[in-house]
Formats: C-alpha cells, structure tokens, sequence
C-alpha cells in the first residue's frame, strides 16, 4: 500500500453566496440599469454560483458621480490620518475574514485553496496595511512637499487574482486621496462584490469605493467617461492597447500592467534542488495564469538533461484536482475560453516541432483543465517562445553563455519579470543588469511584497504598482 | 559502486561536483510539504506506518536493566490492549544494554526488532579509533544488528575530510554482514545545509546503510528542511548508483503530526519506495505515545486519558 492523501476539502459552510448580486454603487447594492446580468460558476465544476449584474454606460456614469461627489465633499478634505483608519480598518477585516475570501475565491477564479489562503489573501491584506501606513506621510514619498490626487480613478482588474489585484488598486487609490469605480473581471466579479461589503463593514464613506461588475463593454465605458482622471489597468497587451489608443489626447492619465513572457534563466552553478523549485513555482503557480510567469526556462546547456530529469520527477509530484482540496497543488483553468487559448498555442508547439512532456494525471471531464505541459526543444523562432500561453506550460530552451542568456532573454516584446538561479552572486548582479525587464527575481520566483514596486518595460506596460512608485502613479506631481 | 577512492583529492573533487543547497528555498520547499493535510484514512495508514519506524531509543546515563527491558516489551507490544498495532523498527541503546535488550526481546516474542547501538564515542566522538574499534565490536558481539556511529565533526568542520571517510569505511568493515551502518551526521553542528549534503554524499560513498540527522544530544536535530536535503541525497544516490541508502531523523520528533510532517517530505521527495522501515527510521522516545493516542483517537472518534497508554 502506498501514501494516498485522503481528500481535504475546505468547508465552503463559510460562504454565504447570495443568487444575485447588484453592483456597489455610492455604498448600497443596487441593480443594473435595464435589469441585465450574467452568470459567474466554478471552472472546476462548472455549476452556476451566482448572477451577477451586467453595468451598463448609465451604471458607469452612475458610479462615477458618486465617486466624485463622495471625492469633492468627503474624502478629499479628510485629514489624511483619518483616511488611513479606514485602510488599517479595512486591512483588519480582511484578515478576520480570510477563510471566506479564501474560499469564494477558490471557488470563483478555480485556484488552489492553498494559494489563495497561503497567498492571495494575506498578501491583499498586507497591500492594505501597507497603504495605509502611507496615508499621513505622502509628502515624504519622493514626488514633491505637497503631492495632490488625481480625482475619481478608473480600474478595471483580471481574473488571475481577483482580490490581489483590486488591493493592488484601490489601497494606493484610497491611500493618496483618489475615490475609485473598479471593475473586476467578468469571470470572477465575487471576491470584489464581498470586499464591497467590508467597505460597508469598515463604515467607508459611501461612493468613496464603487464596484462595477460587467464585461469588456462595462471596461470600456469606464475607460472613455469623462468623468474619469486616471485609468488603472492590469490585463492582457491587446486591451492596453487599446486602453492607450482611446485616452490619447485626454487629460486622463494611466498605468497599464500588461502580459508577459518571462525569461528564467538556469546557469550550471544553480543550487538545482531549488532551481527546479523555482521552475515549477515560476510555471505552475496559480495554474500559470500569472502574468510575470516564468514561462520561457532558459538553461544552460551543460545541465539541460540534468535539470529536465529532475523537473519531470518533480512535476510528477503536483497534484492536480479540486481546488477546494488544501492538498491541491494545481487548480482549474478559470475559463472554457482561456482554456481554448491555451489549447490552440500548445498545439502549435506540437505543429512546429518543439517535444511535448506531461505527467499522466486524471483530469476531471466537469469543467477546465489542462495538465502540467512542459515543451523541450523550443527554439526562438516558436510561438510558444513568443506568446503568452498563460497557462500551465512551459517552454525550455537553452543557451552556451551568458551573454547568448541575456541575448535570449530580452529578445521578446515584453520584459515584465526574469529570473537569475546560480550560486554566483556577481552572476547574478551581472545578469540582472543587462535584462530588460521590470521585475528579476534572483534564487527565488513569483514573490510579491507590497513595498516592492511591479511592473513592466515595453509592451508589458506603463508605470509600477506597489512601493513609493506605485504610490506615484496615483499623485499629481508624481509620474 | 566505488564514487571516491579515500585520497583526499578523489574526495575533494567528488564533493565539488555536487550542487549546492539554496537554504531559503530548501526551507521553503519544507516548509510547503508541512502544510499537506493528512486525515482520516491516510492519517491512519500514516500513523502505523510511523509506528514501525520507530528506534524506540533509550540513551541516558541513568539507564537501567530495568528501563530497558521495559521499552523492549513496549516495542513488540506497544498498545497492550490492541494487536493489531505493528511492532516498533528497533530499539537503540547504549552498547553496555545491548545484551540485556536482545534477549529481552527475544524472550518476549521480539525476535524479529533488531537493536541498534549507539557507537564509536556517541555522541561526541571524541576517542581513538580503537576505542571506537572497540566499542564496535563489543555492541556486535553483543547481538547489535544495527550500528548507529556518529561522525567526527571536527574532522569535518577542520577540512579532514579523509578522516570522516575512513573512519565510516573502517567501521562499515567491522560491521561487515553482520550489521548496518546507520551514520549520525549531527546536523546541528554541521550548521549549514551544504554541509549536511556533503556529509550525506561522504556517509554514502564510505559504505553507510543508511544516514542519520542527529544523536539527539544536540539542537537543533531533524529539522524538516536538514531531512528534505538528506532525502534528496539518497534519492540522486540510488539514481547514481542503483543503491537504496535509508534516511533516519532523530531528535525533536514528539507528535504525531510532526511524524507525519516526516513521511510526506519521504513519500514527495525520495517517493513512496522509501516508505518502509527498510529505508526510513524515525528515532524517538517520546513520539510513539503520541501515536496511539492518536491511533485509539481515531479507532473510537474521542480522546483517552493518556493513562490509557503506558509509561516506560
């Protein structure tokens, strides 16, 4: 008899889902202009959670005047002291109410119940009491004696990390001053709707916070109200594109956290246990729906069989099925849609030659998923080295030096993250200054910290999130 | 299979040939493996499994005949009121107990639970090689089948690497067929996790049965991230060499959880093979207690008193 690990699942008895939901709008919930909705369900199940209501222009506009109402009478002539409250106020609720985040939002987005209890949720919390230490000291954070908001901000989020994004968003909006209209992902509207409720739980000034749910067209009516002065985007670089075409020759201003096709870089000095580690933490984190993934492996070629050998014994190990499980190490894919993308681009890795590998593992036949993909052989010249799979697999190739490394390495149009794995610290502080990307781990992948600001070169976006440049972005006099 | 020859040169070249051991993401690996939640059937299947790997041990000054012929009837017998719980992996003693150890289980139906010995100057070390010689050979004459010798650290922190060898080497010809070679690298004086994995390749390559973290004696001893390093040792050992080489943690194992904590970084790191008490001990006093609670928590949904399982 061998170790089976019985299953485990999370009690989902902690969350109370409601069958409808309206939208947040000026501190009450209240539905869409015209009654539209839509449904959000579990990727891992498919089965319909809640319907969720669709905003339309008139909501948008809606929300954006209560957002600058609640800005000219309540939040801007607030000592900043007393905005800071309300974040501590708001980062506590968070944490006492972790198990219900954790577990709507596994249910909601399909990732494992691990990450978003070990992960999502703390590190939302942290954003908050991170920002809100922030709130009274703006003047000290490098963009001038007296730094002013913007006014009412726009933010649309993606479904990779529902709550981690909106915290991304509204905690450095809130802490400098501005009042929000967000919209979450049409995927995954839930984590943001009950965050709503902890806004009406923290007793924020009503309009202050707005929560928009919808699709592209809710988005895009966001982006082009003229009642709108900055525009906050994390998303895919065709949709920031566009974001970027439609507010040209406008006052507003905006910072856009687009895809990626981050290069991790393996040199033969690598402490290889841990390398491989980072590899699958790099890929296979969060089902590879990460936009810093490190979804290009870059190994050297001396180790490559070394290093392949140990990855695929170790990918044998990850344990694939029901998010709600605390043993799952991969989760559901978050759409029938995005699991169609990812379908289409590893099948032109197959098309073009590069050697498909996955472990053998029971897929459910309910609802979205894909196995643990790794592709050998893949050279520049593939797709699957070019695009953003944004999912579970992952393209190796190999260099001879260093210098062919870098070369490799920011021969793409993106250059959000990178990661450097030897034992050589002069490598990596050589390496890590000839990449062009914003973010480079080093002996370590995919870790966040709210004071660590994140964002891309090219066309991996405009602007940083997080620390005294996240907090820039979201001042006038700042960038 | 031969990897080092005993010059020190051979020894030297071959350690640098391994890879080094990042130690933030040795422990957060570790650390991550801690967190599997094992319950219902697996944790029964888990709690057995941690019974007979026990080395029910025993390494005071203050043994006595009497104390050790007490934990020799709990190791055949460890829930007198339930057969149906194994019989633990051993019993360690100093090698002056060894005697009274082996007939005592031999007289109470234990014919089959090996002794270990604690040898060559356990804890520290610290004597002549023909003290250890001696030390030895008298556990072995004595009835050990097992062998635990501790390494000389200071040969090791000091750079005398051939010394370490051939001490195992020579102790291993002693045990000949007659014994395993369990080798204690006392991790908690070997500090860092390089050490601990070139201590391990050392231990292997100089005819060790299996590996061992700690004498006890010392802390810290089985830390989980010292266990994940040594189990990756003997799992790219038998990848090497085709030789299974079995892993013992010991010291700082109390409960139950913390032995389950211990089979999951087995079963995800070296793999399910090493699941047995062929290649994995677990050397603990006070942990198999903790066990049948658990184990009679299980069988009758409640706790017992702890009166319910015996002191020895």
């Amino acid at each position: 008899m061998t170790f089976e690990y019985a299953p485990a699942p999370e009690s989902t008895s902690v969350v109370k889902l409601k069958s409808e939901y309206g939208l947040f709008i000026n501190g009450k919930f209240l539905p869409a202009k015209g009654g539209k909705s839509f449904a959000t369900i579990n990727p891992a199940t498919e089965e319909v959670l809640a319907k969720v209501a669709l905003g339309s222009d008139a909501d948008v506009d809606k929300a954006v005047v209560a957002a600058r109402s609640a800005y000219n009478k309540v939040w801007s002539k607030m000592p900043a002291a007393e905005r800071g409250k309300y974040l501590f106020r708001i980062a506590r609720i968070l944490q006492e109410r972790a198990r219900e985040f954790a577990v709507l939002e596994t249910m909601d987005n399909g990732k494992p119940i691990r990450e978003t209890r070990d992960v999502d949720i703390p590190l939302a919390a942290a954003h908050f009491f991170y920002h809100a230490g922030w709130a009274d000291k703006l003047e000290h954070a490098g963009v001038g004696s007296s730094p002013k908001p913007h006014g009412v901000v726009g933010q649309i989020i993606p479904w990779n990390f529902p709550l981690l994004m909106l915290s991304w968003k509204i905690a450095p909006a809130l802490a400098t001053g501005n009042t929000v209209v967000l919209k979450p992902a049409e995927t995954t509207p839930l984590t943001a709707l009950l965050f709503a409720e902890v806004c009406q739980q923290a007793e924020l000034p009503a309009g202050v916070v707005n929560i928009v749910t919808g699709d592209g067209t809710t988005g895009a009516e966001i982006v082009n109200h003229p009642g709108i002065d900055k525009i906050a985007f994390t998303g895919s670089t065709a949709v920031g594109k566009g974001i970027a075409r439609a507010i040209a020759g406008t006052k507003k201003s905006a910072t856009l956290e687009l895809g990626g096709k981050g290069a991790n870089i393996v040199f033969e000095h690598a402490p290889i246990d841990e390398t491989v580690e980072g590899i699958i933490t790099g890929i296979f984190f969060n089902q590879g729906h990460v936009c810093c993934a490190g979804s290009r492996l870059l190994v050297q070629e001396n180790i490559h069989d070394e290093v392949m050998a140990k990855l695929k014994n170790r990918i044998e190990k990850i344990r694939v099925g029901n998010p709600l499980d605390k043993n799952t190490d991969l989760g559901a894919i978050n759409s029938a849609a995005q699991l169609a993308k990812i379908i289409e681009l590893a099948d032109s890795g197959d098309a073009e030659g590069a050697d498909r590998w996955s472990p053998n593992c029971d897929l459910s036949s309910k609802g979205f998923w894909y196995p643990p993909t790794i592709f050998t052989g893949v050279t520049q010249a593939h797709r699957i080295a070019r695009e953003e799979i944004f999912g579970p697999v992952l393209s190796v190739l190999t260099f001879r030096t260093p210098q062919e490394a870098i070369e490799k390495a920011n021969n793409t149009p993106f250059g959000l993250s990178a990661g450097i794995w030897t034992d050589k610290g002069s490598r990596i502080l050589w390496t890590a200054k000839h990449l062009k990307a914003g973010v480079i781990w080093a002996n370590t992948f995919n870790k966040f910290d709210p004071a660590s600001p994140f964002g891309g070169y090219k066309e991996s976006g405009w602007g940083r999130e997080g620390g005294r440049h996240g907090l820039a972005a979201y001042l006038k006099g700042g960038k | 299979m031969h990897v080092i020859d005993g010059t020190s040169n051979s020894i030297k070249s071959f350690l640098k040939t391994l890879s080094p051991v990042d130690q933030v993401g040795a422990e957060a690996r570790a650390a991550m493996l801690g967190t599997r939640s094992i319950k219902t059937s697996s944790k029964t299947w888990a709690i057995d499994m941690a019974i007979s790997m026990i080395d029910l041990t025993t390494l005071e000054g203050a043994d006595t005949p009497g104390k050790v012929r007490a934990i020799c009837n709990k190791a055949v017998r460890p829930d007198p009121t339930d057969s149906t719980v194994p019989h633990v992996g051993a019993i360690c003693v100093y090698n002056d107990m060894v005697k009274i150890a082996r007939e005592q289980l031999d007289a109470v139906g234990g014919g089959d639970i090996p002794v270990a010995a604690v040898s060559t100057a356990f804890p520290s070390g610290r004597a002549s090689l023909e003290v250890k010689k001696v030390d030895t050979e008298f556990a072995i004459a004595n009835g050990a089948t097992e062998i635990d010798m501790v390494i000389d650290r200071g040969a090791f922190l000091s750079g005398d690497l051939v010394k370490v060898f051939s001490e195992i080497e020579f102790i291993k010809s002693l045990c000949g067929d007659k014994a395993h070679l369990k080798v204690i690298l006392e991790t908690g004086e070997l500090v860092t996790l390089d050490n601990v994995r070139k201590a391990s390749y050392l231990a292997m390559a100089a005819g060790a049965d299996f590996i061992k973290t700690s004498t006890g004696k010392v802390a810290p001893a089985a830390t989980a991230p010292v266990v994940l390093v040594m189990l990756e040792a003997v799992r790219d050992w038998y990848s090497m060499t085709g030789v299974k080489i079995g892993v013992k943690p010991a010291g700082g194992i109390r409960n139950t959880k913390d032995a389950i904590k211990q089979l999951v970084l087995v079963n995800e790191t070296a793999g399910p093979e090493w699941l047995n008490p062929q290649l994995f001990r677990i050397g603990a006093s006070a942990l198999l207690n903790d066990l049948l609670m658990q184990r009679m928590k299980l069988r009758d949904g409640h706790y017992a008193s702890p009166n319910y399982v015996t002191l020895d």
